[in-house]
């Protein structure tokens, strides 16, 4: 297996882009990417989409945005693994740069939310969950993770602060982001007194609906030694699955899926999660980071909530986590965050992230999940 | 030898008082109280319906019966309030119970009779030899037109019978039936609310049948109101029961068992069945019961029963009615009840 | 809007809580499958899933998906049942502030939905305190 680089990101600004279509989004991301790498052909293409059928009613979206790129007959796949289809395009992609099979493949992401009413989008995401056994007691996914959050405060003694106050760092961070759907700061009250979606978890607890896309082109680290860019290498990746339905995992206030993802990352990598600098998670809702956060062995399990308090995790804090704002402030446009979780990894380890910068972040760490906790995807960076 | 083997009940917890009604509609609630002698009535939750709840009775009856479900060989469920307009109740109640696919399904309807009905079919399956047991189930969530008298006492509730040949209950000693055709009350297809007679509901209707039925029942079965333990008529209202009872010579003791209407309300195919689920529940070994019910259109069906020995073995297996009936109440103001019933609806 | 066979398909799992117990090991399936999970045997047998549990976590919905668009607020949890088999479903016939974590439930036949006023009414199982 080869080593692989990450030689191009792109990025557009992320929100309700009413005038712009999905092939429109996904086309500015990737030449935008395309233009980062100082590429113009590509061999693969791999676009990570949760649901452009039921979205926007559109399928096929492999070989549609391979054409709308201009790249006619390239090989293209769509990954679909829920919200952490971004994240498993990468891998993919990475699996066929590192095995030798191709040199220049596009990763890309795209979700196209907003022509779709509020409850078709509930519905949509709700597809995500056990159809017949989870939806169809009228289970949400806010809901879904409200029963985490219930559990986790019960167990841990977890507080309703304690949540809020991952929303107030992220937010934090998003308003240094200019690409960000929210860049604006809120503050813990703000969070409480937000109309409750699904007790305990607020409006201000969920990450929102959002249109956008984000790209990256990866090549062996060979070829991109001729660049002049700072290299930044993949030197782990992980992915596991669990039960997709929450009431059949034994813990529920433990995600196996990222647990097991994360050892196999860090194996590969030769890493352990005190070696790394600065992380992307999964903070669908604010009680996902604080598991999340437990999952990866950066806290000890429990003490999530514990450690966001104490700002451990903030963008000043020991370990930095969401320094893009996360899916909280930069917005979640599903199939598109696994990959917008990646380029914020490379741009630290650039020394490109601006105002967000942590300093001397040598090695970072991606997480992407599908569902509550059903898949999980993660992805080691190193500075080469 | 033939009869009950198994009963069962079920009733929503929630409940609305007369008060609460007559004073959206300005009306004078305790004249209301005093006229129908009606207290407060049961509301069905927006996810209980006759099928619901008919399971839910008939899972109580199985818990005394003690049978296999699979040897059901009839499922009748009788309302006037069936879910569906084209599409059984039955089969649904069959399939949760177990009793699919080997058994006969019919939905019963004849106003507030139908449970009864089913039960006069299942039992005269059993006793011609051929079915094992047979369920029957009178289960209602009737509705009355907003201000209209009816709106004070239409209720919800099921009651299920099993009959069978062995470890009866409650042995069938006659039956009887008395039908004309009287338009007392009616609703017409893709009408809402029914309609009524007003005062002629009364004696050519209710008190004309139930009459017909007792009398009848009880010149076959050569005995007189003092033989009998307990009675149960059908209960539009609180009064009618014991009107038509001291019509017939029966005492107010013998009545007040299985009279529930003054807490539950009129609960239509459910309400003579309902009455009776109360009153085994007090009954002893040897216990002679009648039981008439009354549907509009019009008619009665009558049973008299016989107590064994058996009720004081399955009598504590499944809850009890009156337990039920004070179980967790929960009193609905009228906005939410309209909403429950579904006589306000949400904007698409 | 779904034709009525996949719900249809579910009917001895919504209606009788038919599950699969692993002839091998022991595991129950809700719903019923064909390997099992925790030793891949392929052999199971039929069982109905106890009818009581415990509530281990709950929540209260107050933004629905579509079809409970006139519910809400309800409340969903995920129970154990007494057989250790876990259930996700709503909490009916209870104040919100009376749930707990370990609180006794039962379960009870209800109408979980109905396809807008022509449509099919779906039935199913929902767990009541007591």
């Amino acid at each position: 297996m080869r080593e692989v680089a990450v030689v191009g990101v792109g990025m557009n600004k992320w929100g309700e882009l009413w005038e712009k279509s999905l092939r429109q989004i996904f086309t500015e991301a990737a030449l935008l990417a395309l233009d980062d790498a100082g590429v113009d052909k590509i061999d693969s293409l791999y676009v990570g989409c949760m649901s452009s059928g039921l979205f926007v009613g559109q399928e096929h979206i492999s070989s549609l945005l391979a054409d709308y790129l201009g790249q006619a007959h390239v090989p293209a796949a769509r990954v679909e693994s829920a919200c952490a289809s971004g994240g498993l395009a990468l891998r993919l992609g990475w699996i066929e740069v590192a095995s030798g099979l191709s040199d220049i493949v596009l990763v890309g992401g795209v979700e196209k939310m907003t022509d779709v009413n509020g409850n078709e989008a509930t519905y949509a995401l709700g597809t995500a969950a056990d159809q017949e056994y989870e939806c169809f007691h009228g289970i949400t996914f806010p809901g879904l993770y409200a029963l985490i959050a219930r559990a986790h405060m019960e167990k841990y003694g977890t507080t309703r602060e304690q949540l809020a106050m991952v929303a107030v760092k992220n937010h934090a961070n998003g308003s240094l982001n200019p690409l960000a759907q929210y860049p604006f700061k809120v503050s813990v009250e703000a969070v409480l007194g937000s109309v409750m979606v699904a007790d305990p978890l607020r409006i201000l607890d969920c990450s929102p609906i959002t249109d956008g896309a984000a790209a990256l082109v990866l090549c062996p680290v060979e070829l991109a030694k001729k660049r002049k860019k700072p290299i930044v290498k993949i030197i782990g990746s992980g992915t596991a699955t669990d039960t997709i339905a929450l009431g059949s995992r034994r813990e529920i206030t433990w995600i196996e899926s990222t647990y097991q993802a994360a050892k196999r990352a860090y194996a590969m990598a030769g890493k352990k999660p005190e070696d790394i600098d600065v992380v992307e998670v999964h903070d669908c809702f604010t009680i996902a980071e604080i598991c999340v956060m437990e999952a990866l062995g950066l806290v000890e399990k429990g003490k999530g909530g514990r450690a966001v308090e104490d700002g451990l995790t903030s963008l000043q804090g020991k370990i930095p986590i969401n320094t893009s704002g996360g899916l909280k402030a930069k917005g979640h446009p599903v199939g598109a965050t696994g990959v917008a979780q990646a380029i914020e990894i490379v741009k630290q380890l650039r020394d490109d992230a601006g105002p967000r910068q942590v300093k001397g972040a040598r090695v970072g760490l991606t997480q992407n999940m599908g569902g509550s906790g059903g898949s999980s995807v993660v992805h080691i960076f190193e500075r080469g | 030898m033939e009869g009950i083997i198994g009963y069962g009940a079920c009733i929503p917890r929630n409940r609305i008082k007369v008060e609460e009604i007559a004073k959206v509609w300005g009306a004078d609630a305790p004249s209301y109280r005093k006229g129908l002698l009606v207290e407060e009535k049961s509301v069905p939750s927006p996810d209980q319906d006759t099928i619901t709840m008919s399971v839910e009775a008939t899972k109580n009856a199985l818990k005394r019966a003690g049978i296999n479900p699979k040897d059901i060989g009839a499922v009748y469920i009788g309302s006037e309030s069936h879910p569906y307009a084209v599409k059984p109740s039955g089969t649904v109640l069959a399939e949760a119970i177990g009793a699919t696919p080997e058994v006969h399904t019919s939905d019963f309807e004849f106003a507030c009779k139908a449970g009864t009905e089913g039960m006069f079919v299942a039992l005269g399956l059993v006793k011609a030899g051929l079915i094992k047991y047979g369920l029957a189930v009178g289960a209602d969530t009737s509705q009355g037109a907003p201000g209209d008298a009816l709106e004070y006492t239409a209720a919800a509730g099921a009651a299920a019978y099993i009959f069978g040949r062995e470890k009866i209950v409650a042995e069938v000693l006659e039956t009887y039936s008395y039908t004309t055709d009287t338009p007392d009350f009616w609703r017409r297809e893709y009408q809402y609310y029914p309609q009524h007679g007003g005062r002629f509901t009364g004696d050519p209707a209710y008190f004309r049948h139930i009459t017909g039925a007792a009398k009848g029942i009880m010149e076959k079965a050569g005995l007189k109101p003092s033989d009998l333990q307990y009675v149960i008529f059908h209960q539009p209202n609180g009064k009618f029961p014991f009107r038509v009872g001291e019509m017939l010579g029966f005492a107010k003791e013998q009545i007040e068992p299985g009279w529930l209407v003054n807490k539950l309300g009129n609960t239509y195919s459910g309400s003579s069945p309902l009455g009776l689920t109360a009153t085994l529940d007090i009954s002893k070994p040897g216990d002679l019961v009648l039981i008439v019910s009354y549907g509009s259109g019009a008619g009665s069906d009558a049973f008299i029963l016989k107590v064994t020995e058996r009720i004081n073995e399955v009598r504590d297996l499944a809850p009890k009615t009156r337990e039920l009936l004070g179980k967790k109440v929960k009193y609905l103001e009228y906005g939410t009840y309209a909403k429950f019933r579904h006589k306000i609806r949400k904007a698409e | 809007m779904p034709t009525p066979s996949r719900y249809w398909r579910e009917i001895p799992q919504r209606y009788r809580l038919e599950a699969g117990r692993c002839k091998n090991c022991g595991f129950i399936a809700f719903p019923p499958r064909l390997v099992c999970p925790r030793c891949q045997s392929r052999a199971f047998e039929t069982v109905i899933l106890a009818d009581a549990g415990k509530i281990i976590t709950y929540t209260i919905v107050r933004v629905p998906p579509q079809p409970f668009s006139d519910q809400a607020p309800y409340a969903v949890g995920i129970v154990e049942l007494d057989d250790g088999v876990r259930l996700t479903g709503q909490i009916v016939d209870c104040e919100f502030d009376e749930l707990r974590i370990g609180q006794r439930v039962k379960i009870e036949f209800r109408k979980l939905y109905q396809e807008g006023e022509a449509g099919v009414i779906y039935y199913g199982y929902k767990f009541v305190p007591g």
